[in-house]
């Protein structure tokens, strides 16, 4: 905690997003650090996926959504007119709910970001990140000697590894997870979150998850979101034995939701 | 607070369960201490050995709130309130056993007493007793009702307790320098009022974890005290 300003990574203030009229994020100020792992939990529509999509800028594809307030990564203001989408998502990676790998080769999910943001100049720096990235999502001994096979004939819990690997290939600052391990088993789960525990620190990691368990387990921060607001953030070991506000003990016990 | 149900309806069950069985454990506890003071006081040497054979059930209890505790930690996995409460209820367990070992000990000690109406002191020890029961009592409504401030005020009544064993232990000891010849019983008796003592030391940790169940917060931590 104490270092907090050294490692604080991205920081909203009083972010609102709204779908034409309807306003599905009210007001959101939250910091995003490198020295842990922060879980967004709350019911279905309770705006905890759209406001990770505003950290790396996902909403801009959707038509009619509009975010206010602002939203910095490294003190840079990231809607700012002068910030690159592509260079922003790029620092601020993102791993998705169900596993997406592009129909190409294993050795191509993961060379995509680095060819197409220019970061390997030599085909032995390309071979050098793809390595590196499957190394460091836990991948690299299950597929080393099948890199030019498909990544859509992995299993469902190597895919999502894979599509980690993708996202980390291009050395992002941030990695946003949204339900990342809700389509796989146990086991892949397990990997994954044993994943995101070896991740931690080397980037900030924020998660979406409607699985609390996994929460607990994973982060070292909690913020609960109801009905578009943040109800309550903190330390995950005070948000699951001693919450501050009704409506996270509700929720976290099982009472509503 | 806790008010509202579950959505799962089984685990309100459990949690309802769970606080049943504390509550009978803790009932009889409490009616055991009562039942070997009088015992002691009318020398009823058959209701004392009634009472120790009877401290099984409690250690059953105790055997079964553990095993539900442990169920439901890993089918319902609690959180918060729920959490603490199941916490609790564990150690809340194991010192209600104890409550009730003191009474067994209160109850074993009732033949070796016998010419105890020659001791005056004993008339001091009903009363102590009384107070160290009421505090188990008070204590378990707490929890059953969740209430931290009922919990504090069985804390402060610790010192009545400690008084009365600090003025039994000064009468007996003067009343033992006086009889030479009672000194084995007197020293039953000075056991007694331990045992007594014991028993409000107990409600109090048990106190503590009603409080912490209810609030969250460490009683140790706000106030730096040690139970």
């Amino acid at each position: 905690m104490e270092n907090m300003t050294e490692t604080l990574k991205m920081t909203a203030r009083d972010v609102s997003v709204f779908y034409g009229a309807k306003q599905a994020i009210k007001s959101v100020s939250i910091d995003i650090d490198m020295a842990n792992v922060t879980a967004f939990i709350g019911p279905s529509g309770c705006g905890k996926s759209t406001f990770l999509r505003t950290l790396n800028r996902m909403n801009d594809t959707i038509s009619g959504a509009r975010v206010e307030g602002r939203i910095e990564l490294d003190g840079e203001d990231i809607y700012a007119s002068s910030m690159d989408v592509v260079q922003l998502r790029a620092r601020v990676g993102m791993v998705f709910q169900k596993p997406n790998p592009f129909p190409k080769s294993i050795y191509e999910n993961v060379a995509y970001g680095p060819r197409i943001h220019g970061l390997a100049p030599a085909k032995a720096d390309l071979d050098r990140m793809v390595e590196s990235a499957l190394r460091k999502a836990g991948l690299w001994d299950e597929v080393k000697d099948r890199l030019n096979e498909s990544g859509t004939a992995l299993s469902g819990g190597q895919q999502q590894r894979l599509c980690i690997a993708r996202a980390i290939a291009v050395d992002p600052e941030v990695v946003l997870m949204d339900e990342p391990c809700s389509a796989l088993d146990p086991i892949a789960t397990a990997k994954i979150e044993e994943l995101i525990h070896e991740l931690r620190g080397r980037y900030a990691i924020a998660i979406v998850t409607h699985n609390m368990q996994q929460a607990a387990r994973v982060s070292q921060k909690t913020a609960f979101f109801h009905l578009g607001t943040l109800v309550e953030y903190g330390d995950t070991s005070e948000i699951f034995t001693n919450p501050r506000e009704e409506r996270t003990k509700d929720y976290i016990t099982g009472r509503y939701g | 607070m806790g008010t509202t149900e579950h959505t799962v309806k089984a685990f309100d069950e459990d949690i309802g369960e769970l606080r049943g069985l504390i509550s009978e454990m803790g009932g009889r506890a409490e009616a055991a201490i009562v039942a070997a003071m009088d015992a002691l006081v009318k020398s009823d040497t058959s209701a004392a050995s009634r009472i120790v054979s009877e401290d099984t059930r409690i250690d059953e209890l105790e055997s079964q709130v553990e095993k539900l505790a442990v169920r439901i930690i890993a089918l319902r996995a609690p959180m918060a309130d729920d959490l603490r409460e199941v916490v609790a209820a564990i150690k809340i367990a194991g010192v209600i056993e104890r409550i009730g070992d003191y009474a067994k000990n209160i109850a074993k000690r009732v033949p070796l007493i016998e010419s105890r109406r020659m001791i005056e002191p004993i008339s001091l020890l009903p009363a102590m007793a009384n107070t160290a029961t009421e505090m188990v009592h008070d204590v378990l409504n707490a929890f059953a009702a969740r209430d931290a401030a009922l919990a504090l005020r069985v804390i402060e009544r610790d010192n009545v307790v400690d008084d009365f064993y600090n003025s039994i232990f000064r009468t007996l000891v003067t009343f033992m320098m006086e009889n030479p010849k009672t000194i084995g019983e007197a020293a039953h008796l000075l056991f007694v009022a331990k045992n007594l003592e014991r028993v409000g030391d107990h409600a109090t940790n048990v106190a503590e974890m009603v409080y912490y169940a209810a609030t969250g917060e460490y009683l140790g931590d706000r106030a730096g005290r040690e139970g």
